[in-house]
């Protein structure tokens, strides 16, 4: 009977019910988001990586594994990998930030095409000029460039001589020279990429090279691959961290805010309530139950509207952001909106359950 | 004679405004036999209003014993007035006091939950229902029932639960002349079919007229009985 009594109060509200389930919702939602931003991107980056299709990473002793650095390893290195045994080709590139997380690689188109096999070009073809560049069909789409426009980076423009199906190493690529050039790193790339004749001498190989190069970050695709992963990242978890706890204050706030209105506006009725014989613990419990019910509401709109978010972020800027759903997180969502929405309605169900019975009959 | 279902000695009420103490009920002793229709009528101030929230448990007494249907209100926390509002007293407002949400037998089934019932009408009470003429509107919610239906269906769910006293508030204080007297018959038949014991709070000598006795009260006191 009461379950009735809350549901068809929320039901009475059904605009003030919306939205507040839907302020919720967006809560979730940005929680939602965030994560499969963090997790959509590095599974991004992660495929891209593995589309290099190199056996062995090596990245300079002072680069950490995911910076957007540019140049850190000499590139006399590359000669020094390639008379490694077992290394039948070296490719390296350089990173260069072209604003936000966006980042262009330089490259030696025949060092990586010899490395990873021919890019699958869907327009156009390899660099014929030094301010060339090759940009994926993601990218391509997303700013509506095609071959022959310009791309305006690093302080010049670049001619698009062709492009390619995405999906292997960067989104832009230019000629490794111009690069170094353009931002000042002459002689130096971000990263080594080896290929060895046969993948079973992997360990053989990172082991000879950790010999020669203890400092070194010399990874195996597989190892490279698994720090592709938000644990492995205790900036991104701590922003995460840092949202779910906003989360929680605005979920708060929103649910404070929402339950202190409705415990006003039925104050009569609580106080109706308490003449037919409700204790303070009932009239606790109804508002509880309200509350559970906007949590639930809105979660499930939270779920639903990162779904949009999901699909807005992959289709209008997947060459900047991408984003997966995340369904092993729906639970926790749940939990945090389930708390801060109980939070919110403590102080309003502690002053409906308080109010004076005789009070609340004659409120106007 | 019998033990009167309603037995009030020396009641003092004291409100405190401000600094200033207001002095509600001065002294009120009243006995009321079970099964009486009984009228406390006066005008605004004359301190019915506040009897009326002692003996339904709403507030407390400064000074003086209640005691309804064996129990001393005077002596009951906010946990023994909850529970005698459950099962002792049902209310009847000037206006109606109806859940805006629920329907008409919503409204009813509600009291009866919280005061423990479960499980469906019985069938006297559905009976009562067609009594009270209101046994046709009971999907309705208040909004879309005239001001006699609402008070009627009121009336049901202060029976509902079979309390030794009813409690009414200027029942007719916010009725037409003909709901009024509708309403009056029927706090009058009930009181006659079912012996339900009735305190009925007016301001209105025609109200008033319709029960077995009219106590009056003037600055907190009985003046006549």
């Amino acid at each position: 009977m009461i379950n009735r009594l809350v549901f068809e109060n929320l039901r009475h509200r059904k605009l003030r019910t919306g939205l507040t389930a839907l302020s919720i919702g967006f809560q979730v939602t940005m929680i939602l988001t965030v994560v499969g931003l963090s997790r959509g991107m590095l599974q991004d980056s992660a495929n891209r990586a593995r589309g290099v299709g190199a056996d062995i990473w090596v990245k300079s002793p002072d680069a950490s594994i995911m910076s957007l650095s540019s140049g850190t390893l000499p590139q006399a290195m590359l000669d020094y990998y390639a008379r490694q045994p077992h290394v039948a080709h070296v490719a390296g590139s350089l990173m260069a930030v072209i604003g936000g997380v966006s980042t262009a690689s330089g490259i030696d188109f025949d060092q990586l095409t010899a490395l990873s096999g021919p890019f699958h070009f869907t327009e156009g073809g390899p660099f014929r000029g030094p301010n060339d560049v090759i940009i994926d069909t993601w990218y391509a789409e997303q700013n509506d460039k095609r071959v022959g426009g310009t791309v305006r980076m690093l302080n010049r423009d670049w001619r698009v001589c062709g492009i390619v199906q995405s999906g292997r190493l960067a989104r832009l690529f230019v000629p490794l020279a111009t690069l170094q050039d353009a931002t000042n790193n002459h002689g130096k790339v971000s990263q080594a990429f080896l290929k060895l004749d046969d993948r079973r001498n992997t360990n053989a190989v990172i082991a000879a090279l950790k010999a020669e190069q203890p400092d070194y970050k010399i990874y195996s695709i597989e190892e490279f691959l698994s720090q592709f992963s938000p644990e492995n990242l205790p900036m991104l978890r701590a922003f995460i961290y840092v949202i779910e706890g906003l989360s929680i204050v605005v979920g708060f706030l929103v649910v404070s805010l929402t339950m202190y209105t409705t415990v006003l506006e039925r104050t009569r009725e609580i106080g109706i309530l308490k003449a037919l014989g409700a204790a303070p613990a009932d009239i606790m419990g109804m508002l509880a139950r309200e509350t559970v019910l906007l949590a639930v509401g809105g979660w499930i709109a939270g779920i639903l509207l990162s779904f949009a978010a999901n699909f807005a972020i992959n289709h209008f800027v997947r060459a900047s952001l991408q984003s997966v759903i995340t369904p092993d997180w729906w639970p926790r969502v749940f939990a945090i909106a389930l708390v801060a929405s109980l939070l919110g309605a403590i102080y309003p169900g502690l002053r409906a359950a308080r109010q004076d019975a005789i009070e609340a009959l004659s409120y106007e | 004679m019998a033990e009167p279902i309603i037995r009030i000695r020396d009641l003092c009420k004291i409100y405190r405004l401000g600094d200033v103490d207001v002095h509600a009920l001065r002294g009120v002793s009243l006995d009321v036999p079970k099964g009486e229709f009984l009228a406390i009528a006066g005008p605004s101030g004359s301190g019915k209003s506040t009897l009326f929230h002692i003996l339904g448990g709403l507030t407390q007494p400064t000074s003086g014993s209640v005691v309804v249907d064996g129990e001393d209100l005077a002596q009951l926390g906010d946990t023994g007035r909850t529970r005698l509002r459950r099962n002792k007293v049902g209310f009847v407002f000037q206006r109606y006091n109806l859940l805006p949400t629920l329907t008409a037998l919503g409204n009813i089934e509600i009291a009866r939950y919280i005061s423990g019932h479960k499980g469906p009408l019985e069938k006297g009470f559905l009976e009562l229902l067609k009594l009270l003429k209101i046994d046709g509107r009971l999907d309705h919610k208040p909004r879309a029932l005239s001001g006699g239906e609402q008070q009627r269906v009121a009336i049901a769910r202060a029976l509902v639960n079979h309390p030794a006293i009813l409690l009414a508030d200027e029942p007719t204080g916010n009725l037409d002349t003909e709901n009024a007297l509708a309403v009056l018959d029927v706090l009058r038949d009930l009181n006659r079919r079912l012996g339900q014991t009735i305190l009925m709070i007016t301001h209105n000598p025609e109200a008033a007229a319709y029960a077995d006795r009219i106590a009056h009260m003037r600055d907190g006191r009985i003046l006549e009985d």
